[in-house]
């Protein structure tokens, strides 16, 4: 009986929303889709970005994140950048 | 006359084209207008068993456009439907046998005797697509809610607008109310907002769809069929009409509204 119970609100907690899972996977590959990109441009975009930031602001390289997002009908490309520190010299 | 050619297709295969095409035809003809169905699937031709009128065939599209087969020699005047006709497409032919410039012609010819003209698309990209598309005014996308679906389906909304298509509308196939309800399927919401297109109807999984395609009749001359009354309203609105789109049976709504009211208040 226990047993049972605990199927049931597993698998009620385990399986609400597959919908959700299918709608973030979606965005995500149509984002893609939409611009012919594939994660390997991210990756090389992402590699560039921080060779050049970094000739100006030191930055956590590590948090570094590169995204596309669908802001209403168009792709926005979102970068997340935390910085360390303005290097003093050029300021 | 002066009609209207509207692609039906999807990118994906199974999602009910065909169904779909047999279906809006048969009905656009009870409300009393004329139809043709065309099948541009060229070698694996489908509309005409779907109709229950693959024994009527004597020529096709491809002798049209190639064997000097006059387009009123070809087409299949469904008896039961006043108004209704079928042209199908070749069974043993290529689909390179067919290009889009010959099939616009076929479809400007088309028009000025129907009201409507519905291209049954095949699945794909390639060129079967590309004829199909060439003489359409516009274009209703099937897509049943599922990820591998719905993705063919936004490729096909991004190449109809490349290719000129203004007017794109959506019909959601086989969904399953008891599925969207445990949240185990994307709703209708959930597909418009992914897919950003507008919706043109909604069709429920419904048996008596295949029960129907057995016997090569089409669902909406069955009235207990669920898919069947609402390829009915679809058709409806095709014609101009004004027809609210039913979100998942009756039965629910008070539960819906109650669930919305929870969900504005808990924003």
């Amino acid at each position: 009986m226990l047993e049972f119970l605990a199927k049931l609100f597993w698998r009620d907690r385990d399986r609400r929303g597959s919908k959700e899972v299918a709608k973030e996977r979606l965005r995500l590959v149509l984002v893609h889709d939409r611009t012919s990109t594939t994660p390997q441009l991210l990756e090389a975009l992402k590699e560039e970005l921080i060779k050049v930031i970094r000739e100006y602001i030191e930055i956590d390289e590590e948090s570094l994140e590169v995204s596309f997002n669908n802001i209403e009908n168009s792709v926005a490309l979102v970068a997340n950048i935390q910085v360390l520190r303005v290097k003093k010299d050029l300021a | 006359m002066k009609g209207k050619v509207i692609v039906i297709t999807s990118g994906k295969g199974g999602v009910g084209k065909t169904t779909t095409t047999a279906n809006l035809g048969t009905a656009l003809t009870m409300l009393g207008r004329k139809a043709v169905m065309v099948d541009t699937d060229i070698g694996l031709r489908n509309l005409d068993v779907v109709m229950g009128l693959e024994n009527r065939i004597v020529f096709d599209i491809v002798d049209v456009v190639t064997g000097g087969i006059k387009l009123k020699q070809a087409l299949i005047k469904d008896k039961r439907f006043e108004g209704l006709y079928l042209l199908p497409a070749a069974q043993t032919k290529e689909k390179s046998a067919v290009s889009p410039h010959q099939m616009k012609n076929i479809c400007n010819d088309l028009k000025k005797e129907f009201d409507f003209v519905l291209v049954d698309c095949p699945a794909g990209i390639e060129q079967g697509f590309k004829n199909a598309i060439a003489g359409a005014d516009e274009a209703v996308i099937i897509a049943i809610p599922e990820v591998s679906s719905v993705r063919d389906a936004d490729r096909i909304v991004g190449l109809l607008e490349a290719a000129g298509l203004r007017k794109n509308q959506l019909i959601i196939n086989r969904i399953r109310p008891r599925m969207v309800k445990r949240g185990d399927m994307m709703d209708i919401e959930d597909m418009i907002d992914i897919l950003s297109v507008e919706l043109l109807g909604v069709v429920p999984e419904d048996e008596t769809v295949i029960v129907s395609t057995n016997k090569g009749e089409p669902a909406v001359i069955d009235t207990m069929s669920r898919a069947g009354e609402a390829y009915r309203r679809i058709a409806r609105r095709l014609n101009g009409e004004e027809v609210p789109v039913i979100t998942l049976g009756n039965e629910d709504k008070i539960f819906n509204r109650v669930r919305r009211m929870f969900k504005l208040a808990s924003r």
